[in-house]
């Protein structure tokens, strides 16, 4: 038997991650051990310090350009970025996942096992503190998104994937209210993401396949590699060209962007809107991260073949949400198909290709998780005595009983919409800029385009708000508690900030802008 | 005093009284009010002080301050004013303080919040001022944008009927101009090397093809401010349902960012390309001036006939433009502002019809100058200076554009000259209709028709009637100011003026 040599492990680098992944395992062991009344808020507590000491090794590794734990997990800018992006998003999502004074319980269920509809369910969605199971869900999927913008390979990606796709997938489903529309959203999500798994896997093996068809190269699924195999691909790379589209797919999938999107309205409307406002800050960040990673890393070679293509998804998906939000009526879903719509903004900043391109996409990212975290917070106040009063005709007049957090929603929605002063239109610039000096102008007129179209639902939603007058059955705005409230300031603060000063966030995402090969 | 910052002070001023207005409680409407009007009057002394330290012979960019901003970017607070900024800025701060004066019980009869409407005022007068004072291409944008938002919620919540609808209208209509300027503005960045200093752009040397493209980003834009024939729909809309004083300050500042905006834009940063589309601009100008009369004509709603009257103006403001003689710019620019003091009147006397009668339609008028002779008279007047009748303000202007379009294109100057004919037929039908011939019955059951123009009034409209007839005789302080800047426009261009044949108007104009 020959000897097993060990690959060298950086253990500080790993840090942030190991940190996440332990907490995930301790708040198991919480759940088995700690009793019941003590539970939330001691595996809420818990939650938030892991993402705030993996937030500090972040900071602590700043600056570090290693590939570490034999060549699996690539530290460098972009992925201490990422992270910590995920992790400042993360954080804001747990504030409002651990919110319980808005709604008795919180917007979990206490049993998901429990019938839909059954006069157990009624009980317990009268009395019973919602699951603390989330938590460690929680914990787990951030660390698999940790993971995911580090991977190095396709192997590590894919393993990734599915450790933080799978506890979204339960999250999803624990919706308190309307729960046959939390499961059925929690079901399409998993079949639909077993199916994208599918296809990234099996472009796993197809790349694999190039990589060994080139002589006097090992074969390998490690970005190195595959970069090194593309520069001196030989003739026919009809493996790489499949390979490279069904990986293109898994990752669109998770992006959101058309035509992989018809999970998001569904998903994003049924599920409790906390894990909502998660996928669509957290899931965005770390999918886009790993998109860049692959297609600047590895396939950076074949840049003039994969180009077309996903320009081509870029300006469907920006049309799709942008011409599909027109439509329609509820609000969260309303935001999913702005949350489509903002996917294509991104994929036009990653197929810039060039170091602004880079920084725009990630400025972008922090920019946009801030503000769709608000927006969903608000969406959490918005209630009546069945929950949250999603149906758009429902906000009519709230700027008359609620102005100030409407005049903050307001706020969001002209972010959205792309009005300076606001990180909506300094992100839209960072990445269409690179765009342009990419050669990409064509993108840039198609999100221009877009942007036109989606300025009028959220227009409407002003309108709605401000112009109308209050009907009867217009709901309150619920005080929020302690949590939302801060998840909520924070959100529209730095939405404010980034809009006006957004210099620092760049010089950092510039300073990190400089992927490791 | 020239050290002094006053374009950054002007921008800021009336946003922190906005601040002010705004956080006074909803119960002290009154006090809200003053606070607004005395805010608006500090600003108005300000600028005054500012034009006495501008030199009318001096530098082009005068007042210039630079602070850095977005450096990544190349993105700086740069505030510098031409001539022609001047003249616009000084028609903001005469015209805001009037508007807040004119507008004092209007937010009263809406169950909105009054002190919110005074506020919003206020930010609408820093934005207008910002877009003017602006020399970086950024945060010009950021003005031009921004501004929306004020105006927005001005029709939208205190409009009249249709409010909503016209809000929306206006707000998308000017987004969509917007962001084809926002694809031009980043392209521009990219071709300039990242600067988005106007003055550096100026230099830059662009392909023909890149000139023409990034010239129509910004044209679109301005079209539709302006707004130009086929961009016009949004005004009578928005003009029809605001509220007078904002409808005032819509037709007569802010559209005026469109004109301002090729004059200081389009033609330095693309000269080219200026040159290449004039032809086209002033066809659509030409049917503007036509087309829009016609449906003045047609109109049976004070407010939307005063709107069709303001496109018929802008045509003539964009054929003095794209003429490229600098009587026709002077013309043009002095245009922009008596026309912002003419359409500001007419707006703010027909609002004072409409808050005495409950409506803005001519039907329900007739024979209304039996009921309030002076105000009927203070409308007569604002509708002759409408029209550019000679001792007004606006003849001058018109004349020159005229003037100065005929000496390098006769066709166009004959074919606008009609304009003036359907201006006299819009602008005095609509007078005969609602104040003269026989008492409309109904007029006399309205209560608020048997009070004629009160002293409040008075003071609205006499700094403007006293305004229309000075510049009318004396136009000459704001021509100096103006002629410069015009001329240096012209020759960006590359333009220069045919040899004069007629001295007498060659004079009227230095």
């Amino acid at each position: 038997m020959t000897e097993l040599k060990l690959p060298s492990i950086d253990y500080a680098a790993l840090a942030p991650i190991l940190i996440m992944l332990g907490a995930a395992l301790v708040g198991v062991l919480i759940e088995a051990f700690v009793p019941r009344r003590l539970r939330h808020a001691v595996q809420l507590g818990a939650a938030l310090l892991a993402v705030l000491a993996a937030l500090y090794f972040v900071v602590d590794n700043a600056g570090e350009r290693q590939i570490t734990i034999g060549g699996a997990i690539a530290v460098d800018g972009p992925t201490l970025f990422l992270q910590g992006a995920i992790l400042v998003l993360a954080a804001m999502a747990l504030l409002l996942i651990g919110e319980r004074s808005i709604e008795r319980g919180g917007a979990f269920v206490a049993q998901a096992a429990v019938v839909a509809g059954s006069e157990d369910d009624r009980r317990q969605a009268e009395e019973s503190g919602g699951a603390t199971e989330v938590y460690p869900l929680t914990t787990f999927a951030i660390g698999g998104m940790l993971i995911f913008v580090a991977a190095n390979d396709l192997l590590t990606m894919f393993i990734s994937l599915e450790v933080f796709s799978l506890p979204l997938y339960l999250l999803c489903a624990l919706a308190r209210r309307r729960r046959l529309l939390s499961q059925e959203a929690a079901m399409k999500y998993f079949l639909l993401g077993a199916y994208a798994s599918a296809f990234f896997l099996f472009g796993v093996a197809l790349v694999y396949g190039f990589t060994s068809g080139i002589p006097g190269r090992t074969a390998g699924v490690d970005f190195a590699t595959i970069h090194a195999a593309v520069a001196d691909s030989p003739s026919s790379p009809v493996l790489l060209y499949a390979g490279m589209a069904l990986l293109a797919i898994g990752l669109l999938f998770k992006a959101a962007a058309a035509p992989f999107h018809v999970w998001t309205p569904d998903v994003y409307q049924g599920a409790p809107t906390p894990v909502t406002a998660f996928m669509a800050a957290c899931t965005k960040v770390a999918a886009f991260g790993a998109l860049l990673r692959v297609f600047y890393v590895a396939f950076s070679g074949s840049a003039w073949n994969f180009t077309p293509v996903l320009g081509t998804v870029a300006i469907l998906t920006m049309l799709v949400g942008a011409v599909l939000a027109v439509t329609q009526t509820d609000i969260k879903r309303l935001l999913a198909y702005s949350s489509i719509a903002n996917a294509g903004y991104l994929l036009v900043g990653v197929l810039a290709l060039n170091k602004e391109g880079l920084s725009g996409t990630m400025f972008y990212l922090v920019a946009y998780g801030f503000s769709v975290l608000a927006a969903f917070a608000v969406v959490t106040l918005v209630r009546d005595a069945d929950g949250e009063a999603t149906h758009l005709s429902r906000w009519a007049g709230l700027g008359r009983r609620s102005p100030f957090f409407a005049a903050l929603f307001t706020f969001i929605l002209l972010a959205f919409a792309g009005i300076p002063l606001t990180s909506g239109f300094t992100s839209k610039f960072a990445v269409f800029g690179a765009a342009i000096e990419g050669g990409q102008s064509w993108l840039v007129i198609a999100g221009v385009l877009t942007s036109m179209i989606l300025a009028f639902p959220y227009l409407r939603v002003v309108v709605m708000m401000w112009l109308s007058e209050p009907g009867e059955s217009t709901p309150t705005v619920s005080v929020p508690g302690g949590l939302t409230a801060a998840a909520l300031m924070i959100g529209v603060l730095a939405t404010l900030v980034l809009g006006v000063a957004p210099g620092p966030l760049l010089d950092l995402a510039n300073g990190a802008a400089e992927f490791v090969r | 005093m020239s050290d002094f910052p006053f374009l950054s002070v002007l921008t800021v001023a009336p946003l922190v009284g906005a601040l002010v207005v705004a956080l006074l409680p909803r119960s002290r409407p009154q006090l809200a009010k003053q606070v607004a009007f005395g805010w608006s009057l500090a600003v108005l002394v300000l600028s005054v002080f500012m034009w006495g330290a501008f030199q009318a012979g001096g530098d082009r960019l005068q007042f210039r301050e630079s602070y850095s901003w977005i450096p990544q970017w190349g993105v700086n607070f740069t505030f510098a004013a031409d001539g022609i900024a001047l003249v616009m800025l000084m028609l903001i701060a005469v015209l805001v303080p009037l508007v807040i004066l004119a507008s004092w019980h209007d937010a009263e009869s809406s169950k909105r919040s009054v002190p919110v409407y005074f506020a919003l005022l206020l930010i609408l007068e820093s934005t207008m001022i910002g877009v003017f004072a602006a020399a970086d291409v950024f945060l010009f944008y950021v003005f031009f944008e921004v501004m929306l938002v004020p105006m927005y919620f001005l029709i939208g919540s205190f409009g009249g009927h249709q409010r909503q609808y016209a809000a929306v209208k206006f707000f998308l209509y000017s987004l969509v101009g917007g962001l084809f300027m926002l694809a031009a503005v980043i392209g521009l960045w990219v071709v300039g090397g990242k600067t988005f200093d106007w003055q550096a752009l100026t230099q830059i040397d662009m392909s023909t093809g890149t000139e023409r493209w990034l010239f129509l980003g910004f044209f679109v834009a301005f079209a539709i401010k302006a707004p130009f024939f086929p961009f016009h729909t949004w005004l009578p809309d928005a003009g029809g349902a605001a509220p007078a004083g904002a409808a005032a300050l819509l037709v007569g500042v802010m559209d005026k960012v469109g004109t301002f905006g090729i004059l200081r834009y389009c033609l330095p940063l693309f000269p080219e390309a200026s040159k290449w589309f004039a032809p086209y601009a002033i066809a659509l100008a030409l049917i503007g001036i036509i087309y829009a009369a016609l449906l003045a004509v047609g109109q049976n709603d004070l407010k939307r006939l005063v709107s069709y009257t303001s496109i018929a103006h802008f045509g003539f403001i964009g054929v003095g433009i794209f003429a490229f003689t600098t009587q026709a710019g002077t013309g043009a620019v002095l245009y922009m502002l008596n026309h912002g003091l003419a359409t500001g009147l007419l707006f703010l006397v027909v609002g004072m019809f409409v808050a005495r009668r409950g409506s803005a339609l001519i039907s329900d008028f007739g024979g209304a100058g039996k009921l309030v002779p002076v105000l009927a008279g203070v409308f007569f007047f604002a509708g002759l200076a409408s029209l550019a009748l000679p001792g007004t303000a606006p003849f001058i202007s018109e004349f020159l554009v005229l003037i100065g379009t005929y000496t390098v294109n006769k066709p166009v100057a004959v074919i606008a000259t009609l304009g003036i004919i359907l201006a006299a037929a819009y602008v005095l039908w609509m007078v005969q209709r609602t104040t003269q011939g026989t008492l409309n019955p109904a007029l006399t059951q309205a209560e608020g028709m048997r009070r004629d123009i009160t002293l409040r009034e008075k003071v609205v409209v006499a700094p403007l009637i006293a305004l229309i007839v000075l510049l009318g005789f004396y136009p000459k302080p704001v021509t100096d100011v103006i002629n410069p800047a015009v001329q240096a426009t012209m020759q960006d261009v590359g333009k220069s003026d045919p040899a004069p044949t007629n001295g007498g108007v060659q004079e009227a104009s230095k």
